[in-house]
């Protein structure tokens, strides 16, 4: 009980720290300083993640150090388990191993937000879901069935309006474009905002321009947050030009580090010789 | 009007004012995170638990029948929540075995036709102590549905992200669908095990043809639910049929109404 008040003060400020932050990134001032919002000392830290499934392994000793600011994109082939790295990271699926997140001093905070971005949802060709109804029902205690509360509205449309979606609002779910839908849904991870954004990108249905707006967004809201990215990409010429680290995985990491080096590997050139 | 002369026929009609709200709200959420073939298995359910209460020797089988039906209901989202098997094969393989149960149960003797009442329902033997557990039942939804309806509308549309909101995902689901167990069989010897999926089904259903978003479909679901149900409570008067198949019928026209207005306003 005693805690109560303070807890909603935290909240509280929390949400006004949010908003600030989001009116800086509307209006150019973070993206135009060339000091990012990331301290770049946070960090995810994965140790010896194994995930078995029966006898078979489909992660097996997997170490990774994701750290805030950067872009870390995950790629690999069908199957490599870049899925089950992600239930993992959600606590969906058991593990063995250790996933932890780490402040400036190594000290490990329990309390990791996380947000994450699916490949697809369970929405029904007609179904009456509006981008209110969704972004509310993910956000806010606010009965979306009973009304529409006008401060959540103009709260989500601001918040909308950072991943270019604000006029989809009052559009149902079920009619959105495939990257019309992933910027609602990353609105929806982004609020409150995380430490660790995941997001796993659908395979298709999302045009050329839809998928660079995309990463655009990424790109913006990792210099205006302080958060750390995680991105499951099927789209290699993107992930060439956008990420700052690549984690090429095959059940463990076969290899890490930028792009160019991801790239020119042989491993690289082994596992997507047939794409390329 | 002379209908409403007899008492049989006022408990009836609250009855109907307090039964076809509750169907019509359960019935959005029913609808939206695809579970009619579970609603349909609860309601199948019902024999067993009638069953076990005779069996048992428990008078309000009422309390038999809502206990076997929770059991019935969790088990069934645990063993979904597992993964394992498709849930509709799960669904299916308890349901069968439940109403096998149940049936093996209740024709012991060959005096099943004692129970046959129960798969089309008697809405006008309700009494004053069934309309007070509607109304709680009716407070419980309407309680239910202002504190878990975000989280189980999120639910529905993806687990993960409201896994990673904070949502208990297996707590909601298990206690909707308790809700759910409970309200089915407060009501289906009123309104019919054969038919009670349908009256739950279709107002949502039907609204869903014409709504754009939340408040629109649980609106006009809860409006068709009510209106269906007077006016089958009615035409079944004047007509001498049973009230709960009355409804279906009348629900499933709406629903070809605003399945045919869906498609006007499309062109």
């Amino acid at each position: 009980m005693k805690t109560n008040p303070y807890k909603k003060k935290d909240k509280e400020l929390e949400e006004i720290i949010d908003d600030e932050r989001a009116a800086m990134y509307k209006s150019g001032k973070v993206r135009r300083g060339s000091k990012n919002a990331a301290c770049g000392f946070h960090r995810i830290e994965i140790k010896n993640l194994t995930v078995k499934a029966g006898n078979s392994r489909i992660l097996d000793d997997v170490n990774l150090s994701i750290y805030c600011g950067k872009l870390t994109v995950i790629i690999g082939k069908n199957g490599a388990g870049k899925s089950t790295l992600i239930k993992s990271i959600l606590k969906e699926r058991p593990y063995e191993g250790e996933i932890s997140f780490r402040d400036i001093k190594n000290n490990t905070v329990s309390r990791l937000k996380v947000g994450y971005v699916p490949q697809r949802i369970d929405i029904d060709q007609n179904a009456p879901v509006s981008v209110y109804d969704l972004v509310a029902s993910y956000i806010s205690k606010v009965p979306v069935f009973l009304w529409k509360s006008k401060s959540l509205y103009q709260r989500i449309q601001a918040r909308l309006e950072l991943f270019d979606a604000a006029e989809l609002i009052d559009k149902r779910v079920c009619d959105l474009s495939g990257g019309e839908l992933q910027r609602v849904l990353l609105a929806v991870a982004c609020t409150p905002v995380p430490n660790l954004l995941l997001l796993d990108e659908p395979v298709s249905g999302i045009d050329e321009n839809g998928r660079e707006l995309f990463y655009k967004i990424l790109t913006e809201l990792k210099k205006s947050y302080d958060l750390s990215i995680i991105l499951v990409s099927h789209d290699l010429e993107l992930t060439a030009r956008y990420a700052d680290n690549i984690v090429l995985l095959d059940k463990s990491v076969r290899a890490s580090g930028s792009a160019k080096e991801v790239m020119e590997s042989d491993v690289f050139k082994e596992t997507f010789m047939n794409l390329k | 009007m002379g209908i409403f002369q007899y008492d049989f026929m006022k408990n009836a009609f609250i009855a109907i004012l307090l039964i076809t709200p509750m169907f019509g709200l359960l019935g959005t959420m029913v609808v939206s995170n695809r579970m009619a073939f579970f609603s349909d298995a609860l309601g199948h359910s019902a024999f067993t638990g009638m069953a076990i209460g005779i069996l048992l020797g428990i008078s309000d089988t009422d309390i038999s029948m809502i206990i076997f039906a929770i059991v019935f209901a969790v088990l069934l989202n645990l063993i979904k929540q597992k993964n394992v098997v498709s849930s509709d094969t799960v669904i299916s393989v308890f349901s069968s075995l439940s109403v096998a149960i149940g049936l093996a149960l209740l024709s012991r003797n060959g005096d099943f036709s004692k129970y046959s009442g129960m798969l089309v329902g008697d809405v006008l033997s309700v009494g004053t102590k069934d309309n007070v557990k509607l109304l709680l039942a009716l407070i419980a939804v309407i309680v239910c549905w202002i504190f878990g309806y975000n989280a189980l509308a999120g639910i529905g549309v993806n687990k993960s992200i409201s896994r990673s909101k904070g949502v208990q995902v297996d707590l909601y689901e298990n206690v909707f669908a308790c809700l759910v167990a409970v309200v089915v069989m407060l009501t289906v010897r009123m309104v019919g095990l054969l038919i009670i999926n349908a009256l739950i089904i279709l107002p949502a259903a039907a609204a869903r043809n014409i709504s754009r978003n939340q408040r629109q479909y649980n609106l006009y679901s809860i409006i068709i639910a009510l209106f269906s149900g007077v006016i089958g409570l009615f035409m079944s008067y004047y007509l001498d049929v049973a009230v709960g198949p009355m409804t279906a019928i009348i629900a499933a026209l709406i629903f070809f109404i605003t399945f045919a207005l869906r498609g006007a306003s499309r062109e």
